[in-house]
């Protein structure tokens, strides 16, 4: 990573990495830079973190990914010090950070609204961490200088905080956490603040930015575009614990609990009883009477199980009815419906599907991909289409007890 | 006329009416500018009752006296009660006093010779402005117990006394330092030049003495809570302060100094403005007549100048001022002669160098 | 003719706070410096002149009882400062919700009673046979009776006493809209406490530092009892002095020239701090 002669001057820092080093046998490779054991963090009665266990890979980027209010910015807290753990372990470069202060961490952060400096400007904000180290004025301005280049903004030292667009502070903020070369930069939904157009463009550039630096980024969100597009490794999680951990295709193509498979991307739900099983497959009734063949996911599941299937848009093939084509015949499920509506989005575009089998509810939606053929460029509402879909691509979880009723996707 | 405005008009003719009513009463209200305890609720009660007059007591001082008399030029009140040195030389300055009638004022209610000697210190260009009410001293006010040797205002500077008295930054006190010093700053009064010189010996002395002060004290409860603690043990005020005391405790006592006891006379006078002559009249041969005057007494703690107002009065005040007043003391109580106006400039240079000095 | 109407409501809304500042602001004023540009020349006649403004400068008592008037009085908001600081950070930072209020009306108590009650009651616990000097006595700190009062530290309790609020008030302001990350994020890049509260705390309250600084300023200056009667027998106070001249002396000259002496000098000490402090009177009563 960085050469030694850059290493901060701050006392603590350099000793602990001298610690680390020495405590580490030789093949110091694979100590993890954050590594959580069992970490708990109990408010009262309510268990904001429960037991979560992970690692983060030397340089790469980590992301924390749940809805609002599970926990996420409670367990960034705990890694920077801010909260200590109600139990567990949280060692970074493989030491033991119980009681080591905030401002005694080797890991910077990056806050949920950055946390700017409005009372110093630009230069004097990137140069702030510096300054209590009491590195020299001429290696400080230089540093800043640097940090301020590397982010794409050089030469705005002098600007005020207050005249900066959004995605300039955002970052001036990453510069001003990045010049402490910290061997950890933790992220707290940074990207929050900004318009979709921003949010989308920093996507790209925070990836960019932590491969040119090459510090290690755990990085929290609520929104699983960000995670999928910039981590290397993502955590789902939920009510305080985490329900999978894995790359981004992992948790999109192999979901391994009903909740990620609902969170992670979008999929078509269904709530059923298994009637039958074979090994790893089953068949479904749903409780708007359609029959699914699918596959459990985990486990084998007992005839009599409720379970959840979801279904991803675009692995649900279609094909017009009226052509009487055989086009689905092929595969285990079938399934006729009306088109409810188009919903353009180029190659995002989606068809709402009213399925015919359905029972005295009124019927079920379906939302399937349309193919990028070209083929359904006219496809309009009204049409009858024929749907199928593979077993393989319908998972099959037992139902949570608290989980949403039947609705098409997530 | 509709009958919505005839009814908009009977609330307004209904609250022109209530709005005059005051006006109206405010004809039979007297407005007195006094001093605590020389109007009694009981007494005010009994004049009510006489007249149908009614009495709103407001309580001051001499200076905050002349002070609001002055900002209002003479009006706000019907009557009012100065010292009688303090009359002329603010009339001359200010004009915020009407001449008596001295014909409305029943004169046989008066000690003749008061009465005489206060008609004459308040004539000012041949018109009297002010009669005689109440009179009393101020003095030393003495815890015998612990400061036996206090006799005269120069004791209260002995060194074995250090940081145990206490005395007002006022005129009084430099008027008391300056005859226990043998001077006659009264007789000065009219050259400002031998009077200057006076108060620059008493500065002097005032200032030596200065270890020895406590606190220079401003209001009566201060001084009063001060010699009770055992605080403070001899300082100059007031006869009845002494004598409140010595009903609490037998040890303090007022004691009328060697250099003599200085005399004041609070008198009536009309403010130039007053809108109620006629009750000012009422009130002052009201409050005169004896049995009135004992419970002024009895209020106040001073006695007056009702003729045959000291027969009713409490024998043990008669007796404490007995004790503090053996004749030959009475007889060299100092009256305060009529004080010339700007002077208080001058004393006032003193004060507040005393103040300053460490 | 809506227009109109519209005019005529603004005006009746805006005529008592104008008919208020004439009549009780700035009449009295006008009145007051006329006033002091008297002389008294002889009895009940008078010149236009200077003298009474020449006074104040040449008589050094005058001069001194000033300097060591706002010389206390900064000192007094100095400590108020100091002790305010940290309640005020308690309250709007630690103590949020019904601890937090109730510690703010710990602030009001002072009000809740008058001046004059609330200095003796101040003389009750601080003279010789007080309160304090008995609790001193009883613990063995002290062999006799102590005395607390007549001294400067006394008006210093008075003043810090009475003045609490208004520092307090603005502090609280001005600390609630500090955003908890900032200080976080100091405190991540490596700052100590003492270097967070220079560096970030200070510099955000300092628009309620500075109006709470001015009012208890101009309060401690222009109070008049808590020093005459908790002050020693040397502590003269300049609204002592402007009372002496306008009530003992009569001298209403006098008095008034030192009413308006007292009102430009300490706009002087105030604009002095403001500019000290980097800090414009607008950008002050915008923030808090
Ligand atoms: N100091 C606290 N005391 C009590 N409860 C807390 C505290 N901090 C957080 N919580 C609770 O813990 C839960 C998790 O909070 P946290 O801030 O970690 O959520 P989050 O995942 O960051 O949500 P968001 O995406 O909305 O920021 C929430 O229910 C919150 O109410
Ligand atoms: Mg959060």
């Amino acid at each position: 990573m960085t050469p030694a002669g850059a290493l901060p001057l701050r006392p603590g820092h350099m000793s602990e990495r001298l610690v680390s080093r020495e405590e580490v046998p030789v093949s110091n490779v694979s100590v993890p830079d954050l590594e959580c054991r069992e970490v708990t963090r109990i408010f009262g009665e309510f268990r904001a973190v429960d037991g979560v266990s992970f690692t983060v890979e030397p340089g790469s980027f980590f992301s924390i990914l749940g809805p609002s209010g599970c926990g996420k910015t409670t367990l960034l807290r705990m890694i920077a010090g801010f909260l200590e753990p109600t139990s567990g372990k949280i060692a970074i470069k493989g030491r033991d950070m119980t009681g080591v202060p905030p401002n005694r961490r080797p890991v910077s952060m990056v806050f949920q609204h950055l946390a700017l400096f409005p009372m110093m400007d630009v230069g004097r904000n990137v140069g702030f961490g510096l300054r209590q180290q009491g590195v020299p004025r001429a290696e400080i301005d230089r540093r800043v200088a640097d940090a301020l280049a590397r982010v794409g903004l050089p030469g705005i030292e002098r600007r005020r905080i207050e005249e900066l667009s959004g995605g300039q502070r955002q970052r001036v903020a990453i510069a001003r956490a990045m010049v402490l070369e910290p061997d950890l930069l933790l992220l707290d939904e940074p990207l929050g603040a900004l318009d979709l157009k921003l949010r989308e463009h920093m996507k790209v550039e925070l990836k960019k930015l932590q491969e040119g630096f090459g510090t290690t980024f755990v990085y929290i969100t609520h929104d699983q575009s960000e995670a999928m597009v910039m981590s290397d490794k993502v955590a789902v999680m939920n009510n305080g614990r985490f329900e999978q951990v894995g790359r981004p295709q992992d948790l999109y193509y192999r979901p391994a609990t009903a909740f990620v498979a609902g969170f992670v991307g979008d999929a078509n739900r269904f709530v059923g009883k298994v009637v039958t099983t074979d090994g790893k497959g089953i068949v479904a009734r749903t409780d708007d009477g359609l029959e699914v063949r699918a596959v459990a996911a985990a486990d084998a599941l007992a005839p009599g199980t409720r379970v959840e299937i979801f279904v991803r848009p675009e692995a649900v093939r279609m094909a017009r009815a009226a052509a009487g084509s055989d086009a689905t015949a092929a595969e285990a499920n079938h399934a006729i419906g009306t088109v409810q509506d188009v919903l353009f989005n180029g190659a995002n575009s989606r068809v709402l599907v009213r399925l015919e089998q359905a029972g005295q509810r009124g019927g079920r939606e379906m939302d399937v991909a349309i193919p990028q053929t070209g083929e359904y460029a006219d496809l309009s509402r009204g049409e009858r289409l024929s749907l199928a879909w593979a077993a393989e691509a319908a998972r099959a979880y037992p139902a949570r007890a608290d989980g949403p009723s039947e609705e098409a996707g997530a | 006329m509709t009958r919505i405005s005839r009814r908009l008009f009977a609330c307004l003719a209904a609250s022109l009416m209530a709005g005059a009513l005051p006006s109206l009463a405010s004809a039979d209200t007297l407005r007195l500018l006094t001093w605590g305890g020389y109007a009694p609720e009981d007494v005010v009660a009994d004049f009510e009752k006489e007249t149908g007059i009614t009495v709103e007591v407001t309580l001051s001082n001499n200076e905050e006296m002349i002070a609001k008399l002055r900002a209002t030029g003479g009006g706000g009140f019907d009557l009012a009660q100065p010292s009688q040195d303090r009359i002329t030389g603010a009339q001359a300055e200010f004009g915020i006093y009407k001449p008596l009638d001295l014909s409305r004022i029943d004169a046989s209610l008066f000690i003749p010779s008061m009465l005489e000697a206060t008609k004459k210190n308040t004539t000012l260009n041949g018109e009297v402005y002010g009669v005689p009410h109440v009179w009393g001293t101020s003095g030393l006010v003495v815890n015998k117990a612990k400061a036996p040797d206090v006799k005269d205002y120069l004791d209260l500077c002995d060194p074995k006394y250090k940081g145990r008295v206490s005395y007002r930054l006022k005129r009084p006190t430099l008027i008391a330092f300056a005859f226990a010093m043998g001077e006659d700053p009264f007789a000065a009064y009219g050259d400002p030049d031998a009077y200057q010189a006076i108060l620059d010996k008493v500065e002097q002395k005032l200032i030596e003495c200065k270890p020895n002060v406590k606190t220079y004290w401003s209001g009566g409860d201060e001084i009063l809570n001060l010699l009770r603690s055992g605080e403070v043990w001899a300082a100059m005020a007031w006869d009845t302060g002494g004598w409140k005391l010595n009903a609490e405790n037998p040890d303090i006592t007022f004691v009328a100094p060697k250099s003599g006891a200085l005399g004041w006379i609070d008198t009536f006078a009309l403010p130039k403005r007053g809108r109620n002559d006629d009750a000012a009249y009422k009130w002052i041969n009201f409050v005169m007549r004896p049995e009135i005057a004992a419970r002024i007494t009895a209020a106040a703690g001073n006695f007056t100048a009702s003729k045959g107002g000291d027969a009713n009065v409490d024998p043990a005040l008669k007796a404490r001022f007995n004790e503090s007043f053996p004749p030959e003391a009475i007889d060299n109580i100092r009256w305060y002669p009529p004080v010339p106006a700007g002077l208080e400039a001058m004393e006032g240079a003193v004060l507040d160098r005393v103040k300053a000095a460490e | 003719m809506r227009r109109r109407e519209v005019g005529i409501s603004l005006y009746l809304l805006m005529t008592p706070l104008v008919l208020w500042l004439t009549l009780l602001i700035i009449l009295p004023h006008v009145a007051m410096f006329v006033v002091s540009l008297r002389e008294r020349v002889g009895v009940g006649t008078y010149a236009f002149g200077l003298s009474n403004y020449l006074t104040f400068f040449q008589e050094p008592l005058y001069w001194n009882t000033f300097l060591r008037t706002a010389i206390m009085s900064v000192l007094a908001t100095v400590l108020t400062f100091l002790i305010g600081f940290p309640v005020a950070w308690y309250i709007a930072k630690i103590a949020r919700g019904r601890l937090g209020q109730a510690l703010f009306l710990a602030c009001l108590i002072p009000f809740w009673v008058s001046e004059l009650v609330r200095t003796y009651g101040w003389m009750i616990l601080l003279r010789e046979s007080g309160v304090f000097s008995s609790l001193l006595q009883f613990l063995g700190l002290a062999d006799g009776p102590v005395e607390l009062l007549y001294n400067d530290a006394a008006i210093m309790v008075g003043l810090v006493y009475t003045s609490m609020l208004f520092m307090v008030v603005p502090l609280v302001t001005t600390l609630e809209s500090l955003d908890d990350s900032l200080v976080e994020a100091a405190y991540d890049m490596g700052a100590s406490s003492w270097a967070v509260l220079r560096e970030i705390i200070l510099p955000h309250a300092k628009p309620g530092i500075v109006s709470g600084a001015i009012v208890v300023f101009m309060l401690s200056l222009g109070n008049y009892l808590t020093p005459i009667l908790l002050g020693g027998k040397s502590s003269l106070w300049f609204t002592g002095l402007i009372y002496d001249q306008f009530i003992t002396r009569f001298n209403w000259e006098q008095g008034s020239a030192f009413g308006f002496l007292l009102l430009a000098l300490s706009s002087a000490i105030v604009w002095a701090g403001l500019r000290l402090s980097g800090q414009s009177l607008r950008d002050t009563m915008a923030r808090t």
